[in-house]
């Protein structure tokens, strides 16, 4: 690949804690990918339609708000109607141990709970995107 | 050869022997920490100019004479989940659990002035705090509360008058008139646009509520604190404790300014200004944090704005312990760090304290877990011992030190931003988001790198099985809510509602205090979508802006 | 996606093709450069609108709120978002959709996100790649807007047919500061935040560095705006409209397109140039060689660098 993974980092929903996701970003960056970051209240629909435009590698979810089970599977839905398939789904946050399973039903590719490393984040999605 | 001299040789032998665990010895906010302190580190602190005695300026030993002596703080766990109904039970769980005061923690819809049937609500219904749409909620919530014995905090800004209104509604229900009414709100926009996010009008329009409420409460809500000026967010969000003092104060500085331009008497409203700060894991570092904010506070309204009522100038502050420092792995260690930040709390004089359980970062606490962590905060007041005496680290070369280089730097900060023309202005540029983040940048990469131990994180890690008994909000709650809204849109007086809202525009957008307005609403069971709409089609919504 | 599919994707104005297209051109496929090729002739209708200025003058804010505008005529927009790429890592975070989040989920518009990438990392070829696809797809208008602080910078906008330099009041001498080569390609100069202390004077400043430009029968508007209460816009689009009326009466219009052709074709050509010159350096060790001859003085850097264009051009064939 002769370009730069580009990632979405996106916050559904009305959380307003962005930590995870700007030090997340971060690293991207400094990892050598390009981070599109569209701040805090996206809709899913916002979310889906800049993945596309942006033709994204991968898009980032970060939810501590406990609304995950309902936004990130109408994420994934959404992606999908807008021919993103190929489009890696990640999430973050407070989510509890036992809705990661469902969450992975849904699309969501892997669940990167509070102590993960950015290291851990970075070589997953480097290592599971799905276009060349 | 003095005595230093000697000891001295002595620690050049025992280097060579044992070098030190690290090369370097540097605490979270860039402040390098000595081997050893002593007198000649505290020779130039003048104790009557610097530390002076408890409930005397500057209050660097705290607020009143004989501190928990007198009185404990009060032991204020933040709940709410759900619906109101659940929360009502809580919050009676913890008053016969020996709580002191009543905390409420709103859910997101709520804080950001939507219904539970808003487009935006789905999903976040009664997840991170208690769905309140209307006074009909809030007369759930409190029933069976006297509203005249308990004070209650609540978390809530840029909603915060309606929240306020309700509650004032809710105690004229019960019989009790507003002058009798103790508590806080939040009510602290500054920082929403820094660390938190909950917030819905621009600055300007903001400020005008604020201050709004400053005014009507100061002549109708007197026992009322009306804003808590928080710096918990901004050290969450990943601050320094020096910057978490200097942001929360500069935003401080704000709020009096505005007043002022409203034409408040200082003296007026400074006394029931309130702040609300973070407890973290360097213990001692805390204490000097707290005393050193104390200080700062009582020079900057008594030199900057002249302030005369020694009230106006005693920071009084809420506190609690530092989520973000809690783990997902080995969650019972978590006890630990929370009896750590408590005692740094109660050692740094915190008139309140909220101690966050052990489930925190996996979910909102259980009801075992949050006794847990009220207990720590009763084996603290009734076992430790710290509480039998003020202040009790004063004099320490240490801690005095600590505390006059957390005041230098901060005063630098705020100094920083006064440059950049006052707190609103640097949020504006982005200067406080910018240092919160690097901060937060280095901090996780200090982790990545094993430079910084998190215990049960990177150090001493074991194979974990999925922890039992976490709450679970019960996603129904969100349906629940949409009926309720619908039955009460059914059963209320609608043309009342229509003729309140209308007032409350005019209102708006002009220069009268819209408290009387929106308590006026909330009575005819207004929704607090339907207020706040209202207020948006006046103010416009705040645009962020965001600098990575 | 394949090549198929795109090409009547892009036809067919469906968003995923063009922006797979624009990937494609970014990371200087062959497959992309063909589709482009067949389609060249359908460019040439968008109006390319540069927006520049240094950072923190509110310039996403401007786009923004140029474009709702410009919707509500019901023409379409599309905005090219550059920020810079880091010299250390490679990567980027692309930040500018932040303020122009409403327009997301807006059908007729289309916003894409680039990062500088490097200096000989063909941001040109990457910027007029997407111009070409969003000319293609058939927008009304194309913004680009980027930090006028580098030299590629520069050269994006000259693609542009008209400059909107965002300036604010308040960044004491970076009017100085910033090179007379940005002050003189402004074609439209909007104070922004005017509210700030220090906008008359900023007025003034500008002012005075276009009278020290004589050029003929244009002179730049400086306009006072406050874009985030969306107060000047209006005569910020009307400035914009103007100054395209202008330059096609007078014959500038097509001047400057040729101009910016002439650049495009000239970078392309360097930077195939130059690309050359790299894979000759990863595969082989002639670039090494003539260097180590220059080190030990057997030969000068002009004889060498002649003899580098021979190599190249007998590679050639």
């Amino acid at each position: 690949m002769n370009r730069p993974i580009r990632v979405l980092v996106a916050k559904p929903g009305l959380d307003g804690h962005d930590r995870g996701a700007k030090v997340v970003a971060r690293a991207l960056r400094d990892a050598g990918m390009e981070v599109i970051y569209t701040g805090l209240r996206q809709t899913p629909e916002q979310i889906a339609e800049a993945a596309i435009q942006e033709d994204v590698d991968c898009v980032a979810l970060s939810v501590l708000s406990g609304a995950h089970n309902h936004l990130f599977p109408k994420i994934v839905n959404l992606l999908r109607d807008k021919g993103g398939d190929d489009i890696l789904v990640v999430g973050g946050g407070v989510i509890p141990e036992e809705d990661i399973p469902g969450l992975k039903d849904a699309g969501i590719a892997a669940v990167f709970t509070p102590g993960t490393p950015t290291g851990i984040a970075i070589d997953f999605i480097k290592q599971n995107i799905k276009r060349a | 050869m003095s005595d230093k001299e000697k000891w001295e040789s002595l620690i050049e032998k025992t280097l060579t022997k044992r070098p030190e665990r690290k090369a370097e010895f540097i605490n979270g906010s860039g402040i390098t920490v000595k081997r050893l302190y002593d007198p000649e580190d505290t020779a130039n602190i003048g104790y009557d100019e610097n530390l002076s005695y408890p409930g005397m300026y500057p209050y660097t030993r705290g607020v009143q004479p004989t501190m928990y002596r007198g009185r404990l703080w009060t032991m204020r766990q933040y709940a709410g989940f759900a619906t109101a109904e659940e929360s009502n039970k809580r919050y009676k769980y913890l008053l016969n659990q020996g709580q002191t005061g009543l905390s409420v923690a709103f859910d997101l819809p709520t804080q950001i002035g939507y219904d539970s049937d808003h487009s935006l609500s789905e999903g976040e219904v009664g997840k991170v705090g208690v769905a309140i749409d209307s006074l009909k909620d809030m007369e759930i919530l409190f029933d069976g509360i006297p509203l005249d014995k308990v004070s209650t905090s609540m978390t809530i800004n840029s909603p915060a008058s309606v929240l306020l209104a309700m509650y004032i509604a809710v105690a004229e229900k019960q019989g009790v008139t507003p002058d009798k009414l103790s508590g806080t709100i939040q009510n602290d926009i500054l920082k929403e646009y820094i660390a938190r996010g909950t917030y819905i009008f621009p600055t300007e329009e903001s400020m005008r509520l604020i201050t709004n409420i400053f005014e009507y409460c100061a002549s109708n809500v007197p026992k009322w604190n009306t804003i808590s000026i928080s710096g918990y967010h901004i050290r969450e969000a990943g601050s320094t404790a020096v910057q978490e003092v200097a942001f929360t104060l500069a935003d401080g500085i704000a709020y009096v300014d505005a007043a002022i331009k409203a034409g408040l008497d200082i003296d007026e409203f400074a006394p029931r200004l309130s702040f609300f700060f973070n407890s973290h894991n360097d213990l001692l570092e805390e204490v000097a944090k707290f005393r050193a904010a104390r200080k700062l506070w009582a020079k900057i309204m008594k030199e900057r704005f002249g302030a005369k009522n020694p009230k106006s100038m005693m920071l009084r502050f809420h506190t609690q312990t530092g989520g973000s420092t809690l783990t997902a792995q080995q969650p019972d260690n978590n006890v630990v760090r929370v009896a750590v930040q408590t005692l740094a709390a109660v050692l740094g004089g915190t008139q309140s304290l909220h101690t966050n359980s052990r489930d925190e970062a996996l979910a909102l606490p259980s009801e075992d877990s949050v006794r847990i962590a009220l207990r720590t905060q009763q084996i603290v007041a009734y076992e430790s011992g710290v509480t039998e005496t003020v202040d009790p680290l004063a004099g320490s070369y240490y801690v005095e030190s600590l505390t006059t280089e957390i005041e230098k730097k901060a005063a630098e900060y705020i100094k920083k931003i006064d440059d950049l023309g006052g707190a609103a202005k640097a949020i504006e540029r982005g200067f406080m988001q910018k240092e919160i983040q690097d901060s937060a940048y280095k901090y996780q990469k200090e982790i990545e790198k094993g430079e910084r131990i998190v215990v049960g994180m990177n150090k001493f890690e074991i194979e974990e099985s999925t922890p039992k008994g976490l709450l679970r909000v019960d996603p129904a709650v969100g349906e629940m809510q949409k009926q309720k809204l619908e039955n009460l849109k059914a059963e209320r007086d609608n043309k009342k509602v229509i003729d309140d809202l209308e007032a409350l525009k005019k209102a708006a957008s002009g220069d009268e205090n819209l408290m009387p307005y929106i308590i006026e609403a909330v009575r005819s069971y207004a929704t607090l979508g339907e207020i706040c709409d209202v207020l948006r089609s006046v103010f416009g919504e705040y645009q962020q802006s965001v600098i990575l | 996606m394949f090549e198929l599919d795109i090409k009547t994707g892009l036809l067919r104005g469906e968003k995923r093709a063009a922006a797979r297209l624009i990937t494609y051109l970014e990371s200087e496929s062959e497959d992309g450069i063909k589709i482009v090729k067949e389609l060249y002739h359908l460019t040439g209708r968008s109006r390319i609108i540069g927006i520049t200025g240094p950072p923190g003058a509110g310039k996403s804010t401007v786009t923004d709120k140029l474009a709702k505008h410009i919707r509500k005529t019901g023409k379409k927009v599309a905005i090219i978002a550059i920020d810079p790429t880091s010299p250390f890592s490679g990567g980027a975070i692309l930040g500018d959709r932040i303020r122009m989040t409403d327009l997301s989920t807006d059908e007729g518009v289309f916003i894409r996100s680039m990062g500088t990438r490097g200096a000989l990392g063909g941001l040109s070829k990457s910027v007029h790649g997407a111009v070409k696809v969003m000319d293609i797809m058939g927008y009304d208008y194309i913004f680009i807007e980027t930090v006028g602080v580098g030299q590629s910078e520069i050269d994006i906008v000259k693609v542009a047919d008209t400059v909107v330099m965002v300036m604010v009041p308040g960044l004491g001498d970076d009017i100085q500061a910033i090179k007379a080569g940005i002050m003189e390609i402004g074609d439209i100069f909007a104070v922004n935040k005017s509210d700030r202390d220090g906008a008359e004077r900023t007025v003034t400043e500008i002012e005075m560095m276009l009278d020290l430009n004589d050029d003929d029968n244009y002179r730049p508007p400086v306009k006072n705006i406050i874009a985030i209460n969306n107060i000047g816009i209006e005569e910020l689009y009307k400035d914009i409209e103007d100054h395209h009326i202008y330059m096609k009466k007078t014959g500038k219009y097509e001047e400057r397109r040729k101009k910016a052709i002439e650049e495009e074709i000239l970078g392309i050509f360097k930077e195939n140039l130059i690309g050359k010159v790299i894979k000759l350096q990863r595969s082989t060790d002639y670039v090494s060689v003539l260097i180590m001859e220059v080190y030990n003085k057997t030969k000068d850097t002009y004889s060498a660098a002649i003899e580098l264009s021979d190599i190249i051009n007998n590679k050639e064939g």
